[in-house]
């Protein structure tokens, strides 16, 4: 796509000091209550976090390369994969396209000022930077060996880690997640700009609307949940205990009544983010809009039903797994009517392979690959033989990485030109996607291969028939790390080096678009008022800022 | 609607898009917290189910005298509340306010009485853990269970009486505290109560039937 023959004839030096980005004290950083800026103090602390969590991956990598214990013992070992997955699960995946794509483009797209409680917004990223400085400290001073889901006894009762220092700071990020999606809710229902009804929305809201209702749901039930491991383990309350008459189980319920939700907390925006970049780069409405809106919201229903899926070895009753099972299945409707639109979509569409296009293709694939390996261990009868093996790691990771990141990812340089005001290296970009694409395969695909054969999660020493996989994944994982690095270079880079971008690169549909790149503080001049659905593909060469102007209606109705 | 009070942020419209906003904020965050509170229940259930006796023997160690006239006390300031909203409402701000000082009051008796009983309750030996109390086989899990939820239900209530004192202070300002501020805490409060009506009997009626 040629930038420079879309770029507007807008006086630029006016645009400059009303831009969000004019002011450049810490102060005016620390305290701001702008949804663009505190996006983008999100968008540093998680990377800073992934960039922690990404170290303790690649440790784990280079010690499976040989099958006997040799750089980390077996202890460490531990708490290097419960590091991993704590802050890549609460302090990366779960904030990441909420808090960075959604503070900043949500109320861009409802052509709103701000989200409905911007000190709220402020205060939920303080409680996030507090709950990941508090699980960090839980770190440094020794860490915690017990996973990520922390089970019961070992957790409550055993394990040396210093378990309820990382229970608060998750704790205190639980709060932060659930504030920054009351406030994305009531912006979605308060905050849209005249004429702009729900079956307008652009379908990323309608993804971050179905997670902020996670969100707020399921999230205190883990608060709630880490507060009585806290206190069996303080003080031996003995709910988890069988010896006291508690039960184990009755934490994996709860647990899991919070943490298989959460898995559709990170899917859910990415998928939004592809209903969004599908269409732009297809140059084609999508296909089936109330579809794809309707899954969004069926999955978050869904997802409250299902989480005995994870459960299917404890000693849950063998009924409560056979609903369990279909439910699981069912979730797969939703998921799939979205895979199948948006491949619709793609039918003879004009496609252009940018940056972001790369990124969404690979997500569709990707997540089609784990969301059917999800059907296999939604099997009660596969799922036994494959549980706690690398199986499971590979489905989820295909899920999260493969799904979320990429997701994450294709947004965030669809969004960088609106976002810094400056366009990124092109070719660079496409190269990157590709180089994440292959090294992500070859990470995780061999470990589908090695948990059906039997290799089982979470242990360093391993037999010696499984060495070749470990091989080809930690080769993989070496590649994916430059798969994430290219674009932190090239991301800085164009900062200061980037050529400016235009209001409109993409010649995209959607409110955020007719507004300037960066937008100014109070993202529009003046409020749009909406006369179209969303998604009016082809856009003609004139750039979008016409169409969300009344007078223009004729054209665009009826659809 | 006579709209008094906060000015109007700049994200806003009107104050009509500012107001609604705010309520339905107050109900997701109360829908946050059933689902909080949801999980203790979740764990009396459990309770309950596996071993009825040791819940009904543990509920006769309850003081139900006193968690019947906190119940009473609870129910009344709700009552007071709602009133307080119907003043503010009406204009009567003065009225308005020295119902929710009440209402701030009431709650404050409600910790007070609640303070009592748990001391009651521990010089009986009942506090889990202590040890030497009589507190046999499953008992010390109720006991738990007791503590948690009453005293998860009783920061509650401090935290109500904190926002009722605001709101009994600047409803006395000209220009200090909006109506739909005082029935959104007004919301609060009710939910508070309302955790209330479920706990008294899931407590301190289970052995009484």
């Amino acid at each position: 796509m040629n930038h420079s023959e879309l770029t507007q004839p807008v006086d630029l030096p006016a645009r400059e000091n009303d831009s969000y980005l004019a002011k450049h004290t810490v102060r005016s950083w620390l305290l701001t209550t702008d949804h663009k800026r505190i996006a983008i103090l999100y968008l540093l602390s998680i990377l800073f976090f992934f960039l922690i969590a990404a170290i303790a991956a690649a440790i784990i990598r280079i010690e499976l390369v040989t099958p006997q214990e040799d750089l980390i013992g077996a202890d460490m070992y531990n708490r290097m994969f419960t590091l991993h997955g704590v802050l890549m699960v609460w302090f990366f995946l779960i904030p990441a396209a909420p808090t960075v794509l959604g503070n900043f483009i949500l109320p861009l797209m409802l052509g709103a000022r701000d989200v409905a409680f911007p000190r709220l917004n402020l205060l939920s990223w303080y409680l996030f930077i507090t709950g990941g400085m508090v699980s960090l400290y839980a770190i440094l001073v020794g860490g915690v060996d017990t996973g990520w889901t922390f089970y019961t006894p070992y957790s409550t009762t055993f394990t040396n880690g210093h378990l309820v220092t990382m229970v608060a700071g998750v704790f205190i990020a639980g709060f932060s997640s659930i504030l920054s999606g009351l406030n994305f809710i009531i912006t979605t229902h308060k905050l849209r700009a005249p004429g702009l009804t729900w079956f307008r929305l652009p379908l990323f809201v309608w993804g971050l609307y179905a997670t902020s209702i996670i969100l707020v749901l399921a999230t205190p039930v883990l608060a709630m949940v880490l507060v009585l491991i806290a206190a069996e383990r303080l003080w031996g309350i003995g709910i988890f205990d069988p010896a006291k008459g508690g039960d184990p189980v009755l934490f994996q319920h709860l647990f899991w009544f919070y943490s298989h939700p959460a898995v559709y907390i990170m899917i859910l925006p990415g998928m939004g983010v592809v209903s969004e970049l599908i269409p732009c780069f297809a140059r084609k409405r999508i296909f089936g809009y109330k579809f794809v809106a309707a899954a969004s919201v069926a999955i978050a229903v869904f997802s409250f039903l299902v989480w005995g899926h994870h459960m299917f070895v404890s000693s849950q009753s063998v009924y409560a797994g056979f609903m369990f099972s279909i439910l699981s299945y069912m979730v797969a409707v939703p998921s799939a009517i979205k895979v199948f639109n948006w491949t619709a979509t793609l039918y003879k569409g004009s496609i252009s392979f940018d940056t972001p296009m790369l990124y969404a293709l690979g997500f569709i694939g990707l997540f089609t690959m784990g969301g059917l390996t999800g059907l296999f261990v939604a099997a009660i009868a596969v799922d036994v033989h494959v549980t706690d093996t690398y199986f499971i790691v590979a489905h989820f990771h295909y899920i999260m990485v493969g799904g979320m990141v990429l997701g994450f990812m294709g947004g965030l340089h669809f969004w960088w030109p609106k976002i810094t005001g400056r366009m990124y290296p092109e070719a660079i970009g496409r190269l990157a996607a590709l180089v994440t694409f292959i090294g992500f395969n070859l990470t995780f695909f061999p470990q589908f291969v090695m948990g059906y054969l039997g290799m089982p999660r979470r242990y360093q020493v391993y037999p010696e028939e499984f060495q070749f996989y470990h091989i080809l994944s930690s080769a993989g994982a070496s590649i994916l790390g430059v798969g994430y690095l290219l674009p932190v270079i090239y991301f800085i880079w164009s900062l200061k080096h980037g050529p400016r971008a235009p209001d409109n690169p993409w010649s995209a549909t959607g409110l955020e678009w007719t507004t300037a790149s960066p937008p100014p503080v109070h993202n529009f001049h003046q409020i749009p008022v909406v006369v179209e659905e969303a998604y009016q593909y082809p856009v003609p060469a004139s750039p979008p800022l016409e169409a969300a102007l009344p007078g223009k209606s004729q054209k665009g109705e009826p659809l | 609607m006579k709209v008094e009070g906060q000015p109007l942020h700049s994200h806003f419209e009107t104050l009509q898009q500012q107001e609604n906003a705010s309520t339905l904020g107050m109900w997701v965050f109360i829908a946050t917290e059933v689902l909080f509170f949801g999980v203790i229940f979740t764990a009396y259930v459990y309770l309950r189910w596996e071993y009825p006796a040791a819940v009904r023997a543990g509920s006769l160690h309850l003081e139900i005298v006193l968690g019947s006239i906190n119940t009473a006390v609870l129910l009344t300031s709700s009552f007071i509340m709602a009133t307080a909203v119907l003043m503010a409402e009406a204009g009567r701000r003065r009225l308005a306010s020295l119902l929710a000082a009440i209402t701030a009051a009431m709650g404050v008796a409600f910790l007070v009485i609640k303070g009592t009983e748990y001391s009651m309750v521990i010089a009986h030996g009942f506090f889990p853990g202590a040890g030497g109390g009589p507190v046999p086989g499953r008992e010390e899990l109720f006991f738990w269970l007791y503590f948690l939820m009453t005293g998860l239900h009783a920061l509650h209530v401090f935290i109500g009486v904190g926002l009722l004192s605001g709101v009994a202070f600047f409803l006395r300002r000209p220009r200090g505290v909006s109506v739909n501020a005082v029935r959104n805490i007004g919301l609060y409060w009710h939910f508070v109560d309302l955790v209330w009506v479920f706990l008294f009997p899931l407590l301190y009626l289970a052995s009484h039937r």
